[in-house]
């Protein structure tokens, strides 16, 4: 459903963000796009949204270049920025103004997902409301327009601790084999259960992109008392509770994925996992 | 549900389903709730659930009828309890055996323990 090829890009000439980025997402996941502060997964999804132009290589979005921009595209197309676009109308208001956009709005979701939010009957306008339930306003939009691609950055931030739950069940309530959703997050814990692919960007490249049980089928999470003889071990942290180990999964274990230590070793030892994960 | 533990998420949905099945609260013979549904109850990854629901099928807890849905086969209980069994004395008894043997704890002082449970 996206696919980049060769994609450079740089808000200078001289530093570029990404150098020859390859990657290609498929329909009925949710990718987590992880990284660094800095590293630019907000670039990366506007690059895919077509709000930014790679300097050589292509964006496609349904096989059409992303840049282009065509109504059909953007249809099919929403990005919900940490930033958002919260104008002077109430929440019905702004259905009514910006649904016709999308020829598979539905109202009758948007209300499930504004219900889910605690927000029935607010009749507040969304410019004055704070900014977690503009949040929750524009999520509920963005999920009721049953785009095919949905593009979150940080969604889960600004949202109180009762709302990260009920965002986690009006994900699972939207997500369907037809749609594909990019959810760029620091807050792993919030969103691990949801998130079943992984990208991970790193200095300029894509380290991995894989499926859940494709990371947990090559490499190992497990806690361990001591590292002592084990062989094929990429990264160890000493806690509490013992030693978080993520070694290569050479028997192929059953294991949970922990996407924080996956992180930690990936950023510690990237040749190692690029060539683990070497089809990209 | 908090997936705190090692133990793969979908895994752990499926120890849920078992615990479910076992103390009654899904009924052999009767319909699954819907991916969806289990999902947003716990607030996961509809694949994941689905996952789960294939491994219970391939272990032949649930069954999946064409069009219609998952149902819990009528033998679940016992699959389960056999299943639970062999885990048991495969991860859960050498565990305990080392224990016994690093605090010194005989058989017999076992035996009476769980007599005088027994007998509670």
């Amino acid at each position: 459903m996206i696919q980049l090829k060769d994609v450079t890009f740089g808000y200078t000439k001289i530093a570029p963000v990404f150098k020859d980025l390859n990657l290609e997402l498929a329909g009925g996941h949710i990718y987590g796009l992880l990284g660094k502060n800095g590293v630019g997964k907000t670039t990366l999804m506007k690059i895919i949204a077509g709000l930014r132009f790679a300097n050589s290589g292509t964006a496609e979005i349904f096989g059409e270049p992303s840049y282009k921009r065509s109504p059909a595209m953007l249809q099919d197309l929403y990005f919900v920025g940490e930033e958002m676009y919260a104008p002077a109308l109430t929440i019905r208001q702004y259905v009514d103004t910006f649904a016709p956009f999308y020829p598979n709005f539905s109202r009758e979701q948007m209300d499930a997902y504004l219900e889910q939010f605690e927000l029935t009957g607010c009749t507040q306008r969304i410019s004055a409301m704070s900014h977690g339930q503009k949040k929750k306003v524009i999520i509920s939009f963005a999920l009721a327009t049953n785009v095919k691609v949905l593009l979150m950055d940080e969604p889960t931030n600004g949202l109180d601790i009762p709302s990260k739950s009920m965002f986690r069940k009006v994900m699972a309530m939207a997500a369907d084999q037809e749609r594909l959703f990019i959810l760029s997050t620091h807050q792993v814990r919030d969103l691990h259960s949801l998130i079943d692919s992984i990208i991970l960007l790193d200095g300029g490249e894509i380290l991995l992109a894989e499926p859940n049980e494709v990371i947990t089928d090559k490499l190992l999470f497990k806690v361990v008392d001591s590292t002592e003889g084990m062989t094929n071990l990429l990264y160890a942290e000493d806690t509490l509770r013992g030693i978080y180990t993520v070694s290569e999964n050479v028997n192929h274990e059953e294991c949970k994925l922990d996407i924080e230590l996956l992180f930690n070793a990936a950023i510690s030892n990237k040749k190692k996992i690029k060539e683990l994960f070497s089809n990209y | 549900m908090d997936f705190g533990t090692d133990k793969a998420i979908y895994l752990q949905i499926t120890d849920y389903i078992c615990e479910q099945i076992l103390n009654g609260r899904w009924k052999a013979g009767e319909r699954v709730v819907s991916v969806r549904e289990l999902a947003t109850a716990l607030e996961v990854n509809p694949n994941t659930v689905m996952r789960s629901y294939n491994e219970l099928a391939d272990r032949n807890i649930i069954v999946n009828k064409r069009g219609i849905g998952f149902f819990v086969s009528s033998d679940a209980p016992e699959l389960i309890r056999t299943e639970q069994r062999a885990a048991f004395i495969h991860d859960e008894l050498p565990r305990l055996f080392k224990k016994m043997r690093l605090l010194n704890i005989s058989l017999e002082e076992i035996t009476n323990h769980y007599q005088s449970t027994e007998n509670q």
